[in-house]
C-alpha cells in the first residue's frame, strides 16, 4: 500500500493523476471502520490530513477538512451542538465535515445542520470546481454526486446564517452514539423557520410543509407547535432498522423539532 | 470464627486491606501481556471461515484454491478432524469444524494457517463454499413445540390444589446480552516437537477445556498442555472454547505454532452469549400479604449447541422464586435448541433472567395487594433456618436478605436534580429534553443466586504453596480474569504464615490439578480456601520442622529468637504444601427438582433512581445504591470494583444492552451499535458491605460478584415503572417501549 501526504490541492491532483482509484483519506472515521472489516483494501491512499486548503474555516466557508473538534466551538449554536455529539473526543479530534458529506449517511449528524441553512457544496478537481446545493449533492442513502476525481473542497454558508439554531438528536446512551433521529431547526428574526431532519428517511429531509406552516407564526401558540410537530413526524420518512423502528423514529422527530424550536423561540 | 481474626503474625498487605492488584501497574501502562501479545518464532497466523447464515446445508466445499495460495500451509475441514468431531463441556455436540450443516450466524466451516494474518484471512474467503438455505428455528415457544430441549429443569413442591386470593400473571423476555470483554480472542497453539501441543487461550478453567482438546485430538492427556494467559476480561464467554481447538489442529498439522487473534465482530461471533429467555410467570398470595404458590415456564435460547445451558436452566429455576418464603412451587424450566448463535455463561448465570422476572413479580403482587413493594418482600425473606422455596433445602449460612433490604432502604435519596447541563438529562449530549419535561422515579430488587457449583458436581479446587528464600510462591490452575483473584490469593497466604512477599504462579494443566472454573463466584471461596489450607499446612510444617511459634518476613521464630531465616530454611529442604480443597457438596435433584443442590447462597438490594422523558421514553439513571452480602470482604477496594462493574453490566442489562438478532443473524455485532454504557452513563453507585460470615469461606468471605448484576437490572426497571407506569416487561427497555 502506498500513501502519499500531499501539503496542498495541487499536490493532491498530482498524486490523483498517478493513482486515480486512490482512496482519499481525511480523519478516516468511516474509511478504517471498512479497512478494520476488511470491506476496503486501497493499493493506493492519498492523506488529506495536511491539505491547507481543506482545513480553512472562515465563518462562510468550512472546509473539508475542519475537524469536530474545531467545530464545537463554532458561534452558530446548531452546528457547535451537533459537533458535540460526534463520537467520541477522539474522533471528533480526526473525523472531518467532508467525511459527513463524503459518507453520506442519513444519520451523518452535520448533514441536517448543512439541509436546515441550505448549504451549497463544493467540489474540486484538477481540471476546475463546481458547486452545487446539499441536495443535489446527497442522492440517496450513502450516495452523493462526487465523480472520480473530484473530492469535496467544502461547505459554503449563506451569507447570514439565522440568528437561532438548535440542534437535537436521540441516541441510546448519553454520548458517543449513533442517531436514531436528529433534527436541526433555524429561524431568523423574521420567524423564518426550516427544519432539516437526520436518520428519517434515504437522505437527510427539510420538512418543508411544517417550516411553511410555523414561519407564518409571529409567536407560535400550543395549538401551532402541536401542528408544527404532527406536520415534522409526517414528513419524515423513516424506516425501522436494528436501531430503531419507523414509528418511534416519526414520533419522535416530531418531538424533537418542536423542542428545538422551542429553544429557538426562547 | 469471627471475620477479621488473622491466625499469623500481624503483616501488611493481609486481609481486609485494600491492596492493589499486582498486576494494576502493567496493565495500566501497557507492559502486561495479554493474549493478543503472544508471539513465538516461526509462528504461523491462523483464520476462520464463518457461515455468514443461520441455517442452511453445505453444498459445495473446495479448499483447494486456498491451499494454491503462496503462503498458506493448512486448510482443515470437518473430514480432516483426527479424533472426535465434536465438543462441549457438559453434552459433546458441537463439531469442531462445521459437519455439512450450518446451525447457526458465524459456525466456522475451516480453518487456515498461513505466513501471516492478510494472507489467512484472504485464503479463508478463498476457500469455495455454497450453501442450500434452511429455515431457521429462532423461537423458544417454537422450538419447545418441536420438542428441541436440552435439558428440562423442573421444581416441584407443595400442593397444586392450593391457590391464593391474588393472582398475578405476566410474561417477561430478557434480550441477548454479550460479556462483551475487551480483550477479543486471541491465543496461540505451539507443537512440542514430539507429537504433543502447548496452547495459551482465553478460558476460564484449563483443566476441562484440556479433557475435551485431548480428546479432540486424540492424543494422551499428557500429550497436552492447557496454559493460562493474560485475559481481558472473560464474564462467562471464555468457559467454552472458542479458537484453541483450532489452534491445536493447525499447529499439529504444520508443526509450527499458529497464532489467532479476532477483530470484533469475529469476537461476537465466537463466543457464548447469555440466553435470550421468555417467562411466564404466575403469583399467587394471600390477603395479609404471604407468598402462595408460584407458577412459572422459563423458556431459555440455548442456541445451536448445548454448551452449559444445562446448568444455566438449573439455576434460572433454582432462583426463580428470589429469596422468599413460598410453599407451592411448580416451575418448568427448558433450555432449547435453536439456530440462534449458542448461549452459555454469563455474570448471574440464569439467576439474572428470572432475576428480572420474579423482582417484577413481587413489584406487581405488592400493587395488587397496595402493600409497600420493600414490605412485601421483607414478609417474605427467607433467612437461616428457612426453606429454599424451589428446592426445599434448609438455609444453614447466613444469608442476610432483610438486611440487605433494609439497608438499601435507609440509605439518603439523591435531591431533586436541578441542572441544565445535558449530560445529567436524558438524552444526554443530544440534547433531546429539557428539565421540564423529566420524570423521576425510585425502584428497589433484590438479588438471589448459589455461590460455586451445584446439583451433586465434586468441586474442587487445587493450590501448592511452597517456600522461597523471599517468601512464598503460590501455585495455582485458577484463572485470573481480570477479577482480582490474583490479589486475594496472595493476601489469604500473607495472613496466615506473615510473609509478605507473596507471589501467585498461574500453572498450565500439568503443573497443577485443577482449580475449577473462574465462575459461580466460586474462586474467592474454592481457591481461596485451597490457598487458606495449604498456607496452614505449611506454617505448621514449618513450626514443627523448625520448633518454631511465629513466622515472619524474616524468618521462623521461637519467643524473640530467629531460628532460620527464610533462605536458610530454604537450604535446609523444600518446604511446601499441596492442598486438594473441596467444599460440604451438594445433592442431585430428585425427578420433582428436591434437594439440597446448592452449597451456599448470596443476596444483595440495589435501589435505582432514574430520570426519564417519557415522551422520548430516554432513561438516565442518577444514582444506583446497593447493599451485598459479602461474607467478610477481604479487599475492599476490589469488592467495591466488582460491585460497581457488575452494577454497570446490569443497568446496560436494564437500558441498552441487547445483541439483536433477527432470524438468526447477528446484526450488531461491534461497539457502534451494541451499546454498552460508558462513563457518562455511569451514576454514582454507594455500596453498603454485609459481613456475616460464611462459615467455608476463607476468614468469613463468600462469593459475591454476580450478584451485582442480578439486582440492578430489575431496580432500573422498577424505578422507570415508577416514573413512567409503564408494565415495561421486557429487557433492554427500548424508548420507543416506554414512549409509544
Amino acid at each position: 500500500m502506498e500513501i502519499v501526504r500531499p501539503q496542498n490541492l495541487a499536490g493532491v491532483f498530482d498524486a490523483l493523476e498517478l493513482s486515480p482509484d486512490a482512496l482519499l483519506l481525511a480523519g478516516g472515521t468511516d474509511s478504517m471502520v471498512l479497512v478494520n472489516a476488511g470491506a476496503l483494501r486501497p493499493d493506493n491512499v492519498i492523506s488529506l490530513r495536511n491539505v491547507k486548503e481543506l482545513k480553512i474555516w472562515d465563518g462562510g466557508f468550512i472546509g473539508a477538512g475542519v475537524t469536530y473538534a474545531r467545530l464545537e466551538h463554532s458561534d452558530v449554536a446548531a452546528l457547535a451542538e451537533l459537533s458535540r455529539t460526534v463520537g467520541s473526543p477522539q474522533i471528533r479530534a480526526v473525523g472531518t465535515l467532508g467525511g459527513n458529506l463524503g459518507t453520506a449517511s442519513p444519520a451523518g449528524d452535520a448533514l441536517p445542520f448543512l439541509a436546515a441553512v441550505d448549504a451549497a457544496v463544493e467540489l474540486v478537481s484538477g481540471s476546475g470546481s463546481r458547486v452545487m446545493a446539499w441536495d443535489e449533492f446527497l442522492t440517496g442513502p450513502k450516495k452523493n454526486a462526487l465523480e472520480p476525481g473530484e473530492l469535496i473542497l467544502g461547505a459554503h454558508l449563506p451569507d447570514v446564517v439565522p440568528e437561532r439554531t438548535a440542534f437535537a438528536k436521540i441516541g441510546v446512551r448519553q454520548a458517543m452514539v449513533i442517531s436514531i433521529a436528529s433534527v436541526c431547526v433555524t429561524r431568523d428574526r423574521a420567524g423564518i423557520t426550516t427544519v432539516a431532519m437526520g436518520a428519517v428517511g434515504p437522505t437527510v429531509l427539510r420538512a418543508r410543509g411544517a417550516e411553511e406552516m410555523i414561519s407564518g407564526e409571529a409567536a407560535p401558540s400550543e395549538a401551532a407547535l402541536d401542528e408544527f410537530q404532527r406536520l415534522v413526524s409526517e414528513e419524515a420518512r423513516p424506516i425501522t432498522d436494528h436501531r430503531s423502528t419507523e414509528e418511534y423514529r416519526r414520533m419522535a422527530v416530531g418531538v424533537l423539532a418542536r423542542r428545538a424550536l422551542e429553544r429557538c423561540l426562547a | 470464627m469471627t471475620a477479621r481474626t488473622q491466625t499469623g503474625s500481624k503483616v501488611r498487605k493481609g486481609v481486609g486491606e485494600s491492596v492493589p492488584r499486582p498486576d494494576g501497574i502493567p496493565k495500566v501502562t501497557g507492559h502486561f501481556a495479554y493474549a493478543s501479545d503472544l508471539y513465538a518464532q516461526d509462528m504461523l497466523w491462523g483464520a476462520a471461515r464463518r457461515a455468514p447464515v443461520a441455517h442452511a446445508g453445505v453444498t459445495h466445499l473446495d479448499v483447494a484454491p486456498a491451499l494454491a495460495m503462496a503462503g498458506v500451509h493448512a486448510v482443515l475441514t470437518y473430514d480432516d478432524l483426527p479424533a472426535k468431531r465434536f465438543q462441549g463441556q457438559i453434552i459433546t455436540d458441537q463439531p469442531v469444524l462445521a459437519d455439512g450443516t450450518i446451525r447457526y450466524w458465524g459456525e466456522v466451516v475451516a480453518i487456515v494457517a498461513a505466513d501471516d494474518p492478510t494472507t489467512a484471512a484472504e485464503a479463508a474467503q478463498a476457500i469455495e463454499v455454497a450453501y442450500e438455505p434452511l429455515d431457521p428455528l429462532t423461537d423458544v415457544d417454537e422450538a419447545l413445540a418441536r420438542d428441541e430441549v436440552l435439558r428440562k429443569a423442573v421444581s416441584y413442591r407443595g400442593d397444586r390444589e392450593v391457590h391464593g386470593e391474588v393472582v398475578v400473571e405476566a410474561t417477561y423476555e430478557t434480550a441477548t446480552q454479550d460479556q462483551a470483554p475487551l480483550g477479543n480472542e486471541a491465543g496461540i497453539a505451539v507443537p512440542d516437537g514430539a507429537g504433543g501441543v502447548d496452547v495459551y487461550g482465553p478460558t476460564q478453567w484449563t483443566h476441562v477445556d484440556h479433557e475435551q482438546l485431548v480428546d479432540c485430538l486424540g492424543l494422551r492427556p499428557e500429550e497436552v498442555r492447557v496454559h493460562p494467559t493474560g485475559l481481558g476480561g472473560a464474564f462467562g464467554a471464555r468457559e467454552d472454547l472458542s479458537l484453541q481447538t483450532h489452534l491445536c489442529l493447525l499447529a499439529l498439522r504444520t508443526g509450527r505454532p499458529v497464532r489467532m487473534v479476532f477483530g470484533r465482530e469475529e469476537s461476537f461471533a465466537a463466543h457464548v452469549k447469555r440466553h435470550a429467555a421468555r417467562m411466564y410467570y404466575r403469583h399467587e398470595a394471600d390477603r395479609a400479604g404471604n407468598l402462595i404458590r408460584v407458577d412459572a415456564k422459563l423458556l431459555l435460547d440455548g442456541g445451536a449447541y448445548s454448551m452449559t445451558s444445562p446448568a444455566v436452566v438449573a439455576n434460572a429455576v433454582g432462583f426463580a422464586v428470589g429469596p422468599y418464603r413460598c410453599p407451592n412451587v411448580f416451575v418448568d424450566g427448558y433450555a432449547l435448541r435453536t439456530n440462534n448463535p449458542p448461549s452459555g455463561a454469563m455474570r448471574g448465570f440464569g439467576a439474572v433472567q428470572t432475576g428480572f422476572a420474579v423482582e417484577s413479580q413481587m413489584d406487581r403482587v405488592a400493587a395488587e395487594l397496595g402493600m409497600d413493594p420493600l414490605e412485601f418482600r421483607l414478609k417474605n425473606a427467607i433467612g437461616p433456618g428457612d426453606v429454599l422455596a424451589t428446592t426445599g433445602q434448609l438455609i444453614t449460612e447466613p444469608l442476610p436478605t432483610r438486611e440487605v433490604i433494609e439497608s438499601v432502604r435507609a440509605m439518603p435519596l439523591p435531591d431533586d436534580e436541578t441542572s441544565t447541563d445535558a449530560r445529567e438529562l436524558p438524552g444526554g449530549t443530544g440534547l433531546t429534553t429539557p428539565r421540564s419535561a423529566v420524570v423521576r422515579g425510585v425502584g428497589y430488587a433484590v438479588g438471589f443466586k448459589n455461590l460455586a457449583f451445584s446439583e451433586g458436581f465434586d468441586d474442587y479446587a487445587e493450590a501448592r504453596i511452597t517456600l522461597t528464600p523471599v517468601g512464598l510462591d503460590i501455585h495455582t490452575a485458577a484463572i485470573e480474569v481480570g477479577q482480582g483473584m490474583v490479589t486475594v490469593l496472595e493476601q489469604i497466604a500473607r495472613s496466615v504464615t506473615g510473609i509478605e512477599d507473596v507471589r501467585v504462579i498461574f500453572d498450565d494443566t500439568s503443573q497443577i490439578g485443577s482449580a475449577g472454573s473462574t465462575s459461580a463466584s466460586r474462586q474467592t471461596q474454592m481457591s481461596g480456601g485451597a490457598v487458606l489450607k495449604a498456607a496452614e499446612k505449611l506454617r505448621d510444617e514449618l513450626f514443627e520442622y523448625f520448633g518454631a511459634d511465629a513466622l515472619s518476613s524474616e524468618g521462623m521464630w521461637r519467643g524473640s529468637q530467629l531460628v532460620a531465616s527464610l533462605p536458610e530454611a530454604c537450604l535446609d529442604r523444600d518446604f511446601s504444601a499441596h492442598v486438594r480443597h473441596r467444599h460440604q457438596g451438594s445433592e442431585e435433584p430428585d425427578e420433582n427438582g428436591q434437594g439440597n443442590l446448592h452449597v451456599d447462597f448470596a443476596v444483595s438490594a440495589h435501589r435505582a433512581v432514574v430520570d426519564v422523558d417519557p415522551v422520548l421514553g430516554l432513561v438516565r439513571v442518577v444514582k444506583i445504591d446497593t447493599a451485598q452480602d459479602v461474607g467478610f470482604a477481604l479487599n475492599p477496594m476490589s469488592v467495591i470494583g466488582q460491585i460497581e462493574g457488575g452494577t454497570m453490566q446490569g443497568i446496560g442489562l436494564a437500558v441498552m444492552e441487547e445483541l439483536i438478532v433477527d432470524h438468526g443473524i447477528v446484526r450488531n455485532p461491534n461497539f457502534t451499535d451494541y451499546l454498552l454504557p460508558t462513563f457518562l452513563d455511569a451514576p454514582p453507585i454507594e455500596a453498603v458491605l454485609i459481613e456475616q460470615p460464611s462459615s467455608w469461606g476463607p476468614f468469613g468471605a463468600k462469593g459475591f460478584a454476580e450478584l451485582p448484576t442480578i439486582s440492578s437490572t430489575p431496580a432500573v426497571v422498577a424505578a422507570i415503572r415508577n416514573a413512567t407506569g409503564k408494565a415495561l416487561t421486557r429487557v433492554p427497555v427500548r424508548p420507543e417501549d416506554i414512549a409509544l
